[in-house]
């Protein structure tokens, strides 16, 4: 059967080779893809959701966008902007765009300055509730100097000016059919929302929400002999596990995405020969947040802010050394993560130039060191084992969401922190609540009621300014700012702040990437977090499909443009 | 009969009234986010903003009667004008329910998500009456015979295995052992968009409902026949099937026509209060096969929070409950005259 097949397929890509050389738009069929999140709409601006920025990124796309490396490729202009191609002003406050001429929406009008300067002000707009707002941060105005150029300036020197179109969240919308779309009508567009014009490689032809969406290769898509494919249907519904047993087992599906399931039944089903298991890393890691504050209840309002003072044992640098040595990453990568993870010591794991080699220590497991750190500094053990010292016992409420990765996790660190003599008590919280904003809510990430806790968080792009910001001082959650901050170890150093704001004034590429480099390595040596597993994203591909690449930068159908059947 | 009929539709008005409230404020206190499940690289003040755009700021009060006044007045307008091509007041700027995460009209993603939902889970419960009332006959009739025993031990596997076993079960036999070339093979994932043209394509539909049609309707079928079982019992020892067969009556004039009527009633009840079911949906079969019906429809809803949706779903739910509780009764009344509500 199989040895049938296979010379099937040889035969048929010898009576197909010579039409390959000049491959033709839609010559390739159908492609199945399967998101077992269903998408809800196609429009980024008007839901985060990954699930639906990447639906949205097969019809609509951004100036710029970032390749499987990470390295930022022109998209719907011919060049980057940078200061040496005089594309960015001197003083950094403005950056000049120039179109590819010739470029069509697929209804078949122009693609024009007018529609980029459009997509600005619609999120912009401050009725809107633009999910992607923050990339058009700082932006005070976006003008057309022509047809074909655009012009962005920004209230104050921006290092990295690539935010506002660059990338899966900033794409472009065709400013005449979203001319009616703006600010409080936003919502109300259904018809534009779930069929938005877009330059890319395909077309909405029916669209249902949380459900399926059916797309066509765009007729006026720039280059002619492409897309391969003719027809996409994009489903949605079920979960992780019967999406990958959609592609690697029943082989009705050509890709699957987000395969977080369990290492060991991934492998299992890839073993069928079906199809491939493919993944990428970009910036998430899972870490380990250690509250500086005091979450005692009896605090009041006071818990787990600075006002009500610093923790009885977290603040002792000691402690959470100790408790970053004894933990086996390498172990937890296996058990929970197979090839969806790779153990990491730093916050700031990628893109590679920005990763430090200084914290690697960390990547060995030394139980026995962690508890000669504990003897020397004098926290002895009790009668029960758990350590204490000026009758403060090592006692740790450890909280994340509930997720079945992050139970196994939590029960081997427990395991490893009672080996040193620390205790450990256990909580889950749903993640709608754990990550939901409900002010009224203790169980919040960002209230921190616990003394340590767990998540994964990541950045978009590749820029990390934004992301390192998150650890000063001003970004501390508290009651006075509505517990709005990322700051959640409540980490405020001086020396921390002045290289962030250092690096708010420095341009050139290298030394961002050494002030990077310091700002994890002070994160970590003193111990605000513990880094955890670097952690990837996991897709899988049928057999038959060519030029999948897999990107954690962009969206991973960034090239759906050159996927084609073998 | 009609008086008690038109007593209870008018008591049923602020009954839903009162049931639309509660769903409300459940839904209200219970600790939801609709911008929890966005991704972490989206802050804080941001999804501030669009919790505000959605019109979480509002008190309550405020927002249930926005709701009420969408649901109980705007919805029915828009009807209305959609069937008879009009346009009443306002239909420009006319206020629909809209689910927060799609931005579109709750009725309208309802609507969309129906066929699917009654061919499949409707399908499945009448094939599940047509499998378990003959069991639920012959059963009884031949008690403690092997049919008996094997209906009995069918029923409860039926009962007790849940349908996310039975149909990954089915899925790992049919879709993955199965070659893909063979007759045998059926799809593991339901296909929406397919229309049924020709012969050909209404084949396909055939295949693709096959496997959920056949989980749901095993459940349905052991529920069913056991009552239609207990039933035919209570029956068969009746003075009135003695005096049936005294009078020298055909066995299967006996059965058919006097015990099987008689058992009936209680089970067109029962089929009756099961009917909101085939409507809510079959949340975890749908999710199975993705049918992607209204039980998908409402537990994405619930993962992201999207009050709107959910509320209006399961007060549709709750409409239907009251509903098909007032029709069991009337039915009851009419099968058996011997009852009387008047």
């Amino acid at each position: 059967m199989k040895l049938r097949t296979a010379l099937l397929g040889a035969a048929a890509a010898f009576a197909l080779s010579p039409m390959a050389a000049q491959a033709e738009r839609g010559s390739d069929g159908h492609l199945n893809i399967i998101y077992w999140q269903a998408a809800s709409i196609m429009n980024p601006f008007l839901s985060g959701g990954t699930k639906d920025t990447e639906a949205a990124s097969m019809v609509i796309e951004p100036l710029a966008r970032y390749d499987e490396n990470g390295n930022m490729v022109p998209w719907l202009v011919n060049e980057i902007p940078t200061v040496a191609n005089g594309g960015i002003s001197e003083d950094l406050t403005s950056i000049t765009w120039k179109l590819t001429p010739g470029i069509k929406w697929s209804d078949g009008t122009d693609f024009t300055a007018a529609d980029v300067v459009f997509t600005a002000n619609y999120c912009m707009d401050p009725e809107g509730g633009c999910q992607q707002e923050t990339k058009f941060s700082d932006v005070t105005n976006v003008e057309a100097l022509d047809d074909l150029t655009v012009k962005v300036t920004f209230g104050k020197p921006k290092p990295f000016p690539y935010g506002p179109f660059v990338g899966v969240e900033s794409p472009i919308i065709q400013a005449a059919q979203f001319a009616n779309c703006m600010g409080a009508s936003a919502p109300n567009c259904t018809a534009e929302n779930f069929g938005p014009h877009g330059t890319g490689a395909f077309r909405v032809t029916e669209f249902k929400a949380n459900d399926v969406i059916s797309l066509e290769a765009n007729p006026f898509y720039r280059d002619a002999s492409k897309p391969a494919f003719a027809t996409v249907t994009f489903k949605g519904g079920g979960d992780a596990a019967s999406a990958a047993r959609a592609v690697l087992e029943t082989g009705e599906f050509d890709y699957a995405w987000n395969l977080q399931i369990d290492p060991t039944i991934l492998t299992q089903m890839a073993g069928g020969g079906k199809g491939t298991v493919v993944s990428s890393f970009g910036t998430s890691v899972e870490r380990l947040m250690v509250n500086l504050t005091n979450p005692d209840s009896a605090l009041g309002d006071a818990r787990s802010t600075l006002e009500g003072g610093p923790h009885p044992f977290l603040t002792d640098p000691i402690v959470r050394t100790a408790l970053s040595v004894a933990i086996d990453r390498n172990l937890l990568a296996e058990v929970g993560y197979g090839a969806a993870g790779k153990p990491t010591c730093n916050v700031l794991p990628a893109p590679a130039i920005y990763a430090s080699t200084a914290n690697d220590g960390c990547l060995v497991q030394d139980i026995a060191a962690a508890n000669a750190m504990l003897d020397e500094a004098g926290w002895a053990r009790g009668s029960d084992g758990i350590r204490a010292k000026d009758g403060v016992r090592l006692s740790i409420l450890y909280q994340t969401s509930t997720n079945a990765v992050r139970q196994d996790t939590q029960a081997l660190v427990k395991q490893w922190w009672g080996e040193i003599g620390v205790e450990t008590e256990l909580k889950n919280i749903d993640a709608g609540v754990f990550f939901g904003g409900d002010q009224s809510s203790p169980d919040t990430y960002q209230k921190l009621y616990a003394d340590i806790e767990m998540y994964t968080n990541n950045f978009a792009g590749t820029d990390p300014e934004a992301y390192m910001n998150s650890w000063t001082c001003g970004e501390i959650p508290s009651p006075s700012n509505n517990w709005l901050g990322s700051n959640m170890p409540r980490y405020c150093n001086p020396a921390y702040d002045a290289l962030a704001a250092e690096m708010g004034k420095t341009s050139a590429l290298e030394d961002r990437a050494r002030l990077a480099k310091a700002m994890n390595d002070l994160l970590m040596q003193e111990g605000a977090m513990i880094a955890l597993i670097h952690r990837g994203d996991v897709s899988a591909h049928s057999n038959t499909l060519a030029g999948v690449k897999m990107n954690s930068w962009d969206s991973e159908l960034w090239n759906i443009a050159d996927w084609t059947r073998q | 009969m009609l008086n008690y009929t038109i007593r209870r539709l008018m008591f049923t008005i602020p009954v839903l009234l009162f049931i639309s409230f509660i769903i409300f404020l459940l839904l209200d206190l219970a600790p939801n986010d609709p911008t929890g499940n966005l991704p972490m690289t989206i802050p804080p003040e941001v999804r501030e903003k669009i919790r505000e755009s959605l019109g979480l700021g509002q008190p309550m009060h405020i927002r249930y009667f926005k709701w009420c006044v969408q649901f109980f007045v705007n919805e029915p307008l828009n009807i209305i004008d959609q069937w008879f091509n009009t346009c009443t007041w306002g239909c420009e700027d006319r206020l629909r329910v809209q689910s927060w995460a799609t931005r579109s009209p709750v009725v309208d993603l309802i609507v969309e998500r129906m066929p699917q939902t009654l061919w499949v889970v409707g399908m499945s419960y009448v094939v599940g009456i047509l499998i378990a009332v003959p069991i639920g006959v012959i059963s009884a009739y031949r008690q403690y015979s092997w049919f008996d025993q094997a209906g009995t031990f069918i029923s409860m596997v039926g009962f007790s295995v849940p349908t996310f076993f039975t149909g990954v079960l089915l899925i790992v036999i049919f879709s993955v052992m199965i070659p893909s070339d063979s007759m045998f093979w059926f799809p593991s994932i339901y296909d929406t968009t397919h229309k049924v043209t020709d012969w050909a394509s209404f084949g396909f539909q055939i295949r693709q409902m096959a496997m959920p049609v056949f989980v749901l309707a095993l459940y349905n079928a052991a529920q069913i026949s056991r009552f239609m079982r207990a039933s035919m019992l209570d029956n068969l020892n009746m003075d009135y099937v003695r005096t049936a067969r005294a009078k020298g009556l055909k066995e299967r004039t006996v059965l058919l026509v006097h015990v099987l009527r008689n058992s009936l009633i209680p089970v067109i009840t029962v089929i009756a209060l099961g009917v909101p079911q085939v409507f809510g949906g079959a949340i975890i079969t749908e999710q199975v096969f993705k049918v992607n019906g209204l039980g998908q429809l409402l537990i994405i809803g619930i993962q992201g929070a999207d009050i709107p949706l959910v509320q209006t779903l399961t007060f549709i739910f709750a409409v239907l409950i009251v509903l098909f509780n007032l029709i069991a009764d009337v039915l009851y009344g009419i099968l058996d005259p011997r009852i009387r509500y008047d």
